[in-house]
């Protein structure tokens, strides 16, 4: 791998010591030994296991929950309801200022996706907490459940979450988080040529090599220690504490490698009941995910809908932009409000664009929740911005590398929320690959330059 | 049959850090009595090789090797608070914060030794190498171990100290959407080539040539595992991965590694990447966020290869045969030789 | 539970063990030898971090049940440094960059070597073809296939230019 030192080389001190040099990783030799401790590699004397009973209905109001079979299972040493939750609430928007909590732990009356936790069975063995699982038996009331975003924003469509009242998060800018800039409809007016495209995505999964879980174990002191592969050990530590209603002193929370995370570990769904099992049986307790429960229960990267607007003109000037775009949350919030916020400052993409109007839509269906997944609000954002970059370069028969180079935002422009570009870079990424890889261009492009404002 | 190829390009950038900042991270640093130091943290290494990256930026702020620094780290009761490992803030906040720790040690570190060598701290060096010179003084130097063990056992001074990174959060404007989502940005341009099998609608991805611009390549090696592995992931991203095949209905939905496909080792593309670097003022060492980006421009890149190659668009992800069949079928053009 | 009894060689320690009938050979390697090298991805048999040898052949070990494998040689990626020196496959890795997680090393490393022990001079399809039954989420495998490729012998194995990262 090439670092190309003459870009921006009077930017940059490159003397020195060990910054630059490719030093060998401090954890290789463990990994290559099999010796790096994961948080399933801990052996604890008297482990007890966790496992879930979920809803089997994407929407349902639940009417009974009989655990009285269960009870009876010789393995069972305890089995935890809402009710035992001291505050059956996630707080994850909370702990990053976005309120309001709208999930519960475990659910009382109502299952808003397939999947959702009802009851957690607290077993002396894995085989047992299954089978006691099994035993358990909720009667359910099924409901209309909605799927797909722009349904679930129509009038009369199923109510997946009363905690919001509609099927969308409400910004303080309304029913979406809104960037304007300029007036596009004015810009349409003198656009040459109009393109209106919908891109769409599906659920994409970390599927990381390590499932998602952790170990609760009671320690010293009234202390709960929680082997996790969490990616934020305060903010699950934190989110515990709530749940749990207890000082957050009395947590202590030890993480390690994660076996890969790729935002699926963020989420802090398996600690706090975790933590309230071992806490209710004085016993350390496992919460394991299995394959299944990672690929259809953790949260995936929420599948996404979007409009693109273009306005163009006949020398390849994109001079007006709408975006709309819906980001399917599944049937809780998770981080998707904070994530629909990104997108809208990632529209419209690394380019000069005079006029500019983005509404992004955080909405709720019956489905497994979504929440962050590597390129949170950016990735199927330029997935659909490029694509539409290529065709509107077709439009005018200019090529797709120069069209964007005539667009590429540089030091000193406006960005469409208002900040001005700095560092840009965009501009020199694009020269080297053309030469780089044959795509040849006009000369023009290749003087150009990040730094130096259009003409 | 045919096998139809094409090239398709995409332009990216990606910021740094969570959207609109506010996202704390500190370090503490402290000195060993023979001369090693420690690093503690709380951010979590996900195998990106944060404690590896965090030991090389204490070293060279420092002024020692890097294997004299001991990163610990994802334990509440020993670490400082951190937001948390994502949102590729990992480098840059963290990074920054141990900075921060660094210097106050260094300067820590320098008055001890001056006293030692009985100079003023401001006319001191550290060689990379474990030892403390005199400028311009040949021949009089001390080692960082014999510095340690006499701030400990002779000055009674603490080689330590304390960084915070904090970019204060921003909140949009509920009518525009004013606001500061980053303070800095990472660039990348990719260029796929594929080939179409006309008849099974079949992509293989036969290259992606990818130039990133990073602030600062603090450990290249590194780097390219973060640009090889993302790349990987936006291939498969791009062809094959959902939970939902038939999304927006959950009907067959993947349950394990059989039906939830991903890229095989056996269908990989050559994958090449070079490297700008125009560092972020604000980033560690110029370092920008990188571990996102390098998944998200082969997407593109990819569906617009497959559009050079064959004059269909997919404008839904992934891309799988089944839609490429059809909207060949729909153009008229299945099998086309 | 029926307990039975198992006897085997573990990384060269002769070992009997009284199971439950049914257990896997990864329970127990974690749970009753100690080793905890071998991982449970997914306890289904689809991703490979379990892959451990029997008798030089690599299988599942989360499928494979311990009463299978009586008398048997299993090999973990624990006895593969057991002098103290490592293995060239692992010092392999380590140069080449070919880990990040590491979660997936150890049965991809047990799957590399039984490729090597069957046919010390594999060429990059051989390679892919021993690898393709484990999983790597970080890495994109290119490291680890050139990793490998670089442990082998064979001249023809050299040519790594047809496909990979550079």
């Amino acid at each position: 791998m090439e670092i190309r030192k003459s870009y921006f080389a009077d930017e940059r001190h490159d003397d020195l010591k060990e910054i630059g040099q490719s030093r060998q990783r401090s954890d290789t030799a463990g990994h290559v030994r099999g010796i790096t401790p994961f948080y399933a590699d801990r052996r604890i004397p008297g482990l007890l296991h966790l496992r879930m009973v979920r809803s089997p209905h994407h929407h349902a109001r639940i009417l009974r929950i009989d655990t009285s079979a269960a009870e009876r299972h010789p393995g069972v040493k305890r089995i935890i309801v809402a009710k035992d939750v001291p505050h059956n609430v996630y707080t994850m928007l909370s702990l990053i200022n976005f309120g309001p909590e709208d999930e519960p732990v475990l659910a009382f009356d109502k299952v808003r996706w397939l999947g959702e936790p009802v009851v957690a069975i607290v077993a002396d063995s894995e085989r047992g907490a299954y089978e006691a699982a099994a035993l358990v038996r909720v009667d359910y009331e099924e409901l209309p459940a909605v799927f797909d975003v722009e349904d679930a924003l129509k009038p009369g469509a199923p109510l997946v979450n009363e905690y919001h009242g509609q099927n969308y998060f409400r910004y303080d800018s309304g029913a979406s988080r809104k960037v304007k800039l300029g007036d596009v409809e004015a810009g349409f007016q003198r656009a040459d040529y109009i393109l209106e495209q919908r891109y769409d995505s599906s659920p994409i999964e970390h599927a990381p090599t390590e499932t998602t879980g952790c170990i609760a174990v009671p320690d010293q002191n009234n202390r709960l220690i929680c082997y996790t592969p969490t990616q934020a050990i305060f903010f699950t530590l934190d989110h515990a504490s709530i749940i749990l209603d207890i000082p957050g002193q009395r947590l202590h929370l030890i993480g390690g490698t994660a076996g890969g995370a790729f935002g699926g570990k963020v989420d802090s769904t398996v600690e706090p009941i975790t933590l309230l099992a071992a806490m209710l049986t004085g016993r350390p307790v496992a919460f394991i995910y299995s394959r299944y429960e990672e690929m259809q229960i953790s949260s995936a990267r929420a599948a996404e809908r979007i409009y693109i607007k273009d306005g163009l003109t006949k020398d390849g000037q994109i001079v007006a932009r709408q975006v709309r775009c819906y980001m399917d949350s599944g049937a809780y919030s998770r981080l998707s409000p904070y994530g629909a916020q990104k997108t809208a400052g990632h529209f419209p993409g690394p380019y000069t664009i005079p006029n500019v109007e983005i509404d992004c839509y955080c909405v709720y269906t019956n489905r497994t929740p979504s929440s962050s997944m590597r390129g949170f609000g950016i990735t199927i954002a330029d997935f659909a911005l490029e694509v539409q970059m290529d065709k509107l370069a077709r439009i005018i028969g200019m090529d797709p590398l120069e069209f964007r180079f005539i667009n590429a935002y540089r030091d000193g422009d406006m960005k469409a929320h208002r900040q001005l570009t700095e560092g840009a870079a965009l501009i020199e990424c694009m020269q080297e690959t053309s030469v780089w890889a044959n795509w040849p261009i006009e000369s023009r492009f290749l003087k150009m330059s990040s730094r130096q404002k259009r003409a | 049959m045919a096998k139809k190829r094409g090239r398709g390009v995409a332009a990216v950038n990606y910021p740094t850090g969570m959207n609109l900042g506010g996202d704390p991270t500190q370090a503490l640093v402290h000195s060993t009595t023979t001369g090693n130091f420690i690093v503690s943290l709380s951010s979590v290494d996900l195998g990106q090789g944060m404690k590896s990256i965090m030991a090389q930026i204490c070293a060279e702020t420092l002024g020692v090797p890097t294997e004299r620094v001991i990163v610990d780290t994802a334990d509440s009761d020993t670490g400082p608070h951190c937001t948390g490992t994502f949102a590729s803030r990992g480098t840059h906040r963290a990074g920054n914060a141990v900075i921060a720790a660094a210097k106050e040690a260094r300067d820590v570190m320098l008055e001890v030794a001056a006293n030692m060598l009985e100079v003023d701290s401001r006319d001191l060096r550290t060689d990379g190498t474990g030892n403390i010179h005199i400028v311009g003084v040949p021949g009089k130097s001390v080692s960082v171990t014999d510095v340690a063990l006499a701030a400990h056992f002779e000055q009674g001074r603490s080689i330590s100290g304390r960084g915070m990174f904090f970019t204060p959060r921003s909140y949009p404007s509920p009518t525009d959407g004013a606001m500061k989502p980053s303070t800095c940005y990472a660039h990348a341009c990719t260029i796929a080539e594929v080939e179409v099998d006309t008849e099974t609608g079949e992509v293989d991805v036969l290259s992606i040539k990818s130039v990133y611009e990073v602030g600062r390549a603090l450990n290249p090696k590194m780097v390219e595992q973060q640009l090889v592995g993302g790349t990987w992931m936006g291939v498969s991203h791009a062809l094959y991965e959902t939970t939902e095949p038939y999304y927006p209905a959950r009907d067959h939905a993947a349950r394990d590694f059989n039906e939830y496909l991903m890229l095989g080792v056996a269908n990989l593309p050559k994958i090449e990447s070079r490297v700008i670097e125009r560092p972020a003022p604000d980033g560690p060492y110029g370092a920008k966020g990188l571990g996102e980006m390098c998944a998200n421009a082969p997407i593109p890149a990819i569906a617009n290869a497959i559009f050079d190659a064959v004059g269909v668009r997919v404008d839904s992800l992934p891309v799988t045969p089944e839609k490429i069949l059809r909207a060949l079928l729909a153009k008229g053009n299945s099998a086309v030789a | 539970m029926k307990k039975v009894p198992v006897q085997m060689t573990v990384n060269g320690e002769e070992r009997a063990e009284f199971v439950d009938s049914g257990t896997t050979l990864l329970k127990f390697l974690r749970d009753k030898i100690g080793d905890l090298t071998p991982k449970a991805g997914c306890l289904q048999g689809t991703c490979g971090t379990c892959t451990v040898l029997v008798d030089g052949e690599p299988r599942l070990a989360c499928i494979t049940l311990v009463e299978d494998c009586r008398d048997g040689t299993i090999e973990t990626i624990a006895g593969l440094s057991a002098d103290g020196k490592l293995h060239p496959l692992q010092q392999a890795l380590l140069d080449h960059f070919a880990a990040q997680c590491g979660f997936c090393t150890p049965g991809m490393l047990m799957a590399a070597k039984a490729l090597l022990d069957a046919n010390p001079h594999p060429d990059r399809a051989d390679v892919e073809d021993a690898l393709s039954g484990n999983i790597c989420r970080c890495t994109g495998y290119e490291p680890i296939i050139r990793a490998v490729l670089s442990v082998s012998s064979s001249d023809a194995c050299r040519d790594t230019a047809e496909r990979g990262a550079v």
